[in-house]
């Protein structure tokens, strides 16, 4: 057995049924043996997409999803990718081709030193220099991408390893003496948080992604309905506990729900479970939940007190602490004023729930997504890209399961919507799998069509065509006088013949109603489709500006009960 | 925000990339490492790494936990205030003149520096100490002309068991 077919033999081993990549000048013996081999490759037309789509894959099925690129540009190409699950710690494994060991650091032709460049975006990263290492190195790869808090890790495999003969194949685990991540909460802490919730009158939930990484969804609803607690989530949060139930309030920050952020500063406990209090949650900081006590449970500690001062720190997996919580709180009924409470945060919402019912034409960004909502099921998988496509889908989109809102949070990857779904949709075959995006990032990435098209991947491609970059355009509007700087995108692709010159069927979309046909006849038809919907690009959202306050929100707040 | 100096001692796997990975934590933050020595520990493939460096209380607080969390380091601790602090360094000093010579001679005994190479216009002092005692043992050299300095920067231990 050769190097390369020790990587094959290794991925499968570990369940892997399909990689992402693109081959170049230093994969050529990899993908030589890759051509006898049963495991399924997807060919995307640029590197960057691979490591979406195999995060994409990662954050729909829970597995580790693989990408794979040659050195040099094929690799730093990927770099974006791997940042970007990085950031919202999605477990993928980055394979790299690298040139042969004699001629590593001599510059040689298509030579980058990828484990320098991605040193600070990976959770680790390993080069085999023989091949007998690499069924080791592969194994306790994914054990390190998936364990603790998830994270990408990358193997960067020199030409002649992956020629090289093993002698044995040894898959033991690599010894990581360093790496402990701590998963079961100290008990003496989940009981003080017992004995908080019990003092506590307005007490409040705030879930982030890491309920969703340690499926603890359950354990979540459990703890809410036990304690009566209303439940906001941050964007990676969405889908953490179902949005259409009455204790949900929906997402908080920057362009949350206002609601979420209205509330926020009025409980006096906040349980944040499995969030990093990202500037773009917490609004400035020092008008955060001022008076609340805070209790915080993530796996990472070093998210503990990074951002937010915390009352009661508890270091551990989300789903582990929760259950040891939910037990202590057997006994616990809910009080008089805790019931006031959210009940009053109940009527609230319903007060406050955003206006998503228009008949205008341009069609208002609000209106496609309620169109979108209707058709889905909750099973259905939304991934956006970032900017405005990506915050009207949060904000207007309720998510009704885990793992069903796929969005890159913390990097902000344009590009990441389209390859992201092609992912998705490969590890649940049998889910609809429709992706939002703006004009601009979907132009990043549309050469992925090809990609759908040659494997019939029945992804459906929403593109939200205002010709702006609508998130730094609305910035524009709001704080910098309406100086539109760059951000008018001026003469943009017929994304109709676009979409039809890769073979892809696309219907222009541009008055109230036409969404939602044309999706139910895409979900029917069950073939890749690009759904270009023309927008008004002066539809701007409510938001915080930056440096503001959680509850100072500035844009003008349409409801819904204030419809005629 | 105030700089407080700190002396941290790590024990990390012996492996490439490690030195890289820690030092980047730092400057990632803006703190500029004072001196960072690597060698072997008591563990065959383990290296004890002892980092001195100024900070502010928090930034530290979240290197420390950034740095706990990579997988090639195994333990960290911050000995800044009870520890046995040393430090290396050759000095190439000038002899102008004979009496020169004897009174050089005279500070490297007083500080119980060695002599280690000896030319017709040069001497190299050999001295192991704590920072300050270094530093003022190169103040006083400095009047007779410094050619070169060498300096290993801090190595650590903790006091006691």
């Amino acid at each position: 057995m050769r190097g390369g077919e020790a990587i094959i033999e290794s991925l499968k081993n570990m369940g892997v049924d399909t990689i992402f990549g693109y081959p170049g000048g230093q994969t050529i013996p990899f993908y030589d043996m890759l051509y006898d081999a049963d495991i399924n490759h997807i060919l995307v037309r640029h590197e960057q997409c691979a490591a979406h789509a195999a995060d994409g894959y990662a954050r729909a099925s829970g597995k580790v999803g693989v990408c794979l690129a040659t050195s040099g540009p094929g690799a730093t190409n990927l770099v974006t990718g791997i940042g970007t699950a990085f950031m919202d710690s999605s477990p993928i494994v980055a394979i790299t081709g690298q040139v042969p060991t004699h001629l590593i650091g001599n510059d040689a032709f298509q030579e980058a030193d990828i484990i320098g460049i991605t040193m600070p975006i990976v959770k680790h990263s390993y080069q085999p220099k023989d091949p007998d290492l690499i069924p080791s190195i592969v194994k306790t790869s994914f054990e390190i991408a998936r364990t603790g808090r998830p994270g990408p890790v990358l193997i960067d495999v020199p030409k002649e390893v992956q020629e090289g003969e093993l002698t044995k194949f040894d898959d033991s685990l690599i010894q990581t003496p360093g790496y402990n991540p701590t998963t079961k909460g100290n008990i003496r802490q989940i009981k003080k948080a017992r004995d908080l919730i019990k003092e506590a009158k307005r007490p409040l939930i705030l879930a982030g992604a890491g309920v969703i990484i340690s499926n603890a969804c359950y354990e979540l609803k459990k703890l809410a309905y036990t304690i009566n607690a209303p439940v906001m989530t941050s964007l990676l949060g969405k889908g953490a506990i179902d949005e259409t139930d009455d204790l949900a309030l929906g997402m908080l920050g920057m362009h949350g729900r206002k609601v979420s952020n209205d509330s926020i500063n009025e409980s006096d406990l906040l349980i944040a479970i499995g969030i990093r209090f990202s500037d773009r949650t917490t609004g400035r900081l020092d008008s955060f939940v001022p008076d609340t006590k805070v209790i915080h449970i993530d796996i990472d500690p070093a998210e503990i007190g990074k951002n937010v001062d915390v009352d009661l720190p508890i270091v551990g997996d989300a789903r582990n602490v929760l259950s040891s919580l939910n037990k202590l709180l057997n006994d616990y009924k809910a009080s008089d004023d805790v019931n006031k409470w959210s009940d009053m945060i109940k009527q609230r919402k319903q007060d406050l729930l955003p206006r998503v019912t228009y008949d205008d034409v341009p069609l208002k960004p609000q209106t496609v997504i309620k169109e979108i909502s209707e058709v889905l099921t909750p099973e259905s998988i939304l991934t956006t890209d970032v900017g405005q496509n990506q915050m009207w889908a949060a904000h207007f989109y309720d998510t009704q399961k885990p793992r069903k809102f796929i969005s890159s949070g913390g990097l902000g990857t344009m590009g990441f919507g389209f390859p992201s779904a092609i992912g998705a949709k490969i590890a649940c075959p049998d889910d609809t799998v429709v992706s939002i995006n703006g004009d601009g990032g979907f132009l990043m990435v549309c050469q992925e069509l090809a990609t759908v098209r040659e494997y019939d991947i029945p992804v459906i491609a929403v593109v939200l065509e205002n010709r702006t970059l609508g998130m730094v355009y609305q910035w524009q509007s709001l704080l910098y006088n309406e100086r539109h700087s760059q951000t008018l995108l001026g003469n943009s692709p017929d994304f109709v013949k676009l979409a039809e010159s890769f073979g892809v069927n696309a219907v222009r979309i541009t008055k109230p109603g036409e969404t939602r046909e044309a999706l139910k006849s895409a979900i029917k038809d069950n073939e890749p489709i690009l759904l270009d919907v023309v927008v008004n690009p002066d539809e701007l959202l409510p938001m915080l500006p930056p440096g503001a306050g959680i509850n100072e929100m500035i844009g003008e707040y349409k409801l819904e009960k204030d419809v005629i | 925000m105030a700089l407080e100096y700190h002396v941290i001692s790590t024990l990390v796997e012996d492996k490439p990339g490690v030195l890289q990975k820690v030092a980047g934590l730092f400057t990632r933050r803006g703190f500029n490492i004072d001196s960072i020595t690597v060698g072997e520990s008591e563990v065959e493939g383990l290296s004890r790494m002892v980092i001195s460096v100024h900070a502010d209380k928090k930034g530290l607080e979240q290197v420390t936990k950034q740095l706990n969390k990579l997988v090639d380091v195994i333990k960290i601790k911050d000995i800044t205030n009870n520890a046995v602090k040393r430090e290396l360094c050759l000095i190439k000093v000038n002899i102008p003149n004979e009496k020169a010579r004897a009174e050089i001679m005279q500070y490297t005994n007083i500080f119980r520096a060695k002599i280690v190479d000896v030319s017709e216009e040069t001497l190299m002092i050999e001295l192991t100490g704590d920072m300050e005692k270094i530093n003022a043992f190169v103040s006083l050299l400095k009047g007779y002309g410094i050619k070169k300095i060498s300096r290993t920067g801090l190595t650590a231990m903790a006091r006691g068991v």
